[in-house]
């Protein structure tokens, strides 16, 4: 079902956390010309943030 | 280095816009900087979104415009989204929530309304002047990849192995003797259910892995491309069994019915796979130009 609610993008379910990360970190332009954080600097929080992500409990199932 | 309050520095350079004062105090300055969203034509109605939104930290929305192009912006503490200042956030999971969700609303209703280049999470410059210098060096480069994305929306879908839900069922027949004829001894049962185990496990994955190329198929002809991400894993992939296809499409946005009817119940009757369509969502995992997303 295409369901879009244009004017209340939030409502109804929730986007999954970790489904929005995978497009805002993996995904999006990354412009070269960014002051604040250098291109090296956004790659060391992504790295960073997987860790955070990855991390804790590895509750799936054990690999046979 | 001038500072520029509300923004009235150096209208030499884009002479043709006329500048929108932000109706507030807040603007890109020493104590401010400038978080982009995202970026499309100018005069395409992407500044329609900004009024009603509010960005990060209550900042209100504006947009910053250089030639053709137009950038969605809001204005965010400098200290607060500075390099070491965003790390911290962004390491701090209900912040990097906040800042996530926020950005993403933000993108989503200006995707309603037109086609826009997502910016990855934490795209900040010093100001708005950079912001426009940012415009003008890129021109050429947003300008093909927004008429690549117009017309079309992202779509994600992910395949799940879930042994433990055939596991669940009472397990086939056994193909041994008859119990009743020669006893099996407990550590030979043990063994002989392991087996049966490992089968279903395996069988799961399998029958997953062929789920996810029939995905590629079916859909083949309704996408204009593919990403691969990482299969979700971790603290915050919630979803039952393990996540072994995680993919994005590109799809046009007329053939989006089409997109989820092709997909539709494909998993029915696969006894520990499921599929999960995500979207429509803004082309976040095509904003790269093709060969610098491949280094993904």
């Amino acid at each position: 079902m295409v369901d879009r609610s244009a004017e209340e993008p939030l409502a109804g379910r929730q986007i999954a956390l970790i489904d929005l990360l995978d497009r805002l970190l993996n995904g999006g332009a990354v412009l070269t010309g960014d002051v604040v954080l250098s291109i090296a600097d956004v790659d060391l929080v992504h790295i960073n943030l997987r860790a955070v992500i990855r991390s804790i409990t590895p509750d799936g199932p054990a690999p046979w | 280095m001038n500072s520029h309050l509300q923004g009235e520095a150096e209208t030499a350079a884009a002479p043709r816009q006329p500048l929108r004062l932000p109706t507030e105090q807040r603007e890109s300055g020493p104590l401010w900087s400038s978080y982009v969203y995202a970026i499309g034509r100018a005069g395409t109605g992407l500044g329609t979104a900004a009024p009603r939104l509010t960005g990060l930290r209550d900042g209100r929305l504006r947009t910053v415009t250089a030639g053709p192009l137009t950038a969605l912006v809001s204005s965010v503490p400098a200290d607060a989204f500075s390099t070491e200042g965003m790390k911290a956030q962004l390491e701090n999971l209900t912040e990097l929530e906040e800042i996530a969700r926020t950005h993403h609303t933000v993108v989503e209703a200006a995707h309603t309304g037109t086609t826009v280049l997502p910016m990855r999470l934490a795209t900040v410059y010093l100001d708005d002047d950079r912001v426009r210098s940012m415009l003008r060096e890129r021109g050429a480069e947003f300008d093909a990849l927004l008429s690549r994305l117009e017309g079309h929306a992202e779509l994600g879908v992910k395949v799940y192995a879930d042994p433990r839900a055939t596991a669940a069922e009472p397990p086939p027949a056994p193909d041994g003797p008859d119990p009743a004829a020669s006893p099996v001894s407990p550590g030979r049962a043990y063994l002989q259910q392991r087996r049966a185990q490992r089968r279903t496990q395996r069988d799961a994955y399998r029958a997953a892995g062929a789920l996810a190329d029939d995905v590629r198929v079916r859909v083949a002809a309704l996408a204009r491309d593919r990403v691969v991400h990482r299969p979700q894993q971790g603290e915050l992939a919630s979803g039952a069994g393990e996540n072994i296809a995680n993919e994005a499409y590109l799809v046009p946005t007329d053939r989006i019915r089409e997109f989820h009817r092709a997909l539709a119940g494909m998993a029915d009757g696969i006894p520990g796979v499921r599929v999960e369509v995500t979207g429509p969502w803004a082309p976040y995992s095509f904003a790269t130009p093709p060969a610098e997303s491949r280094s993904a």
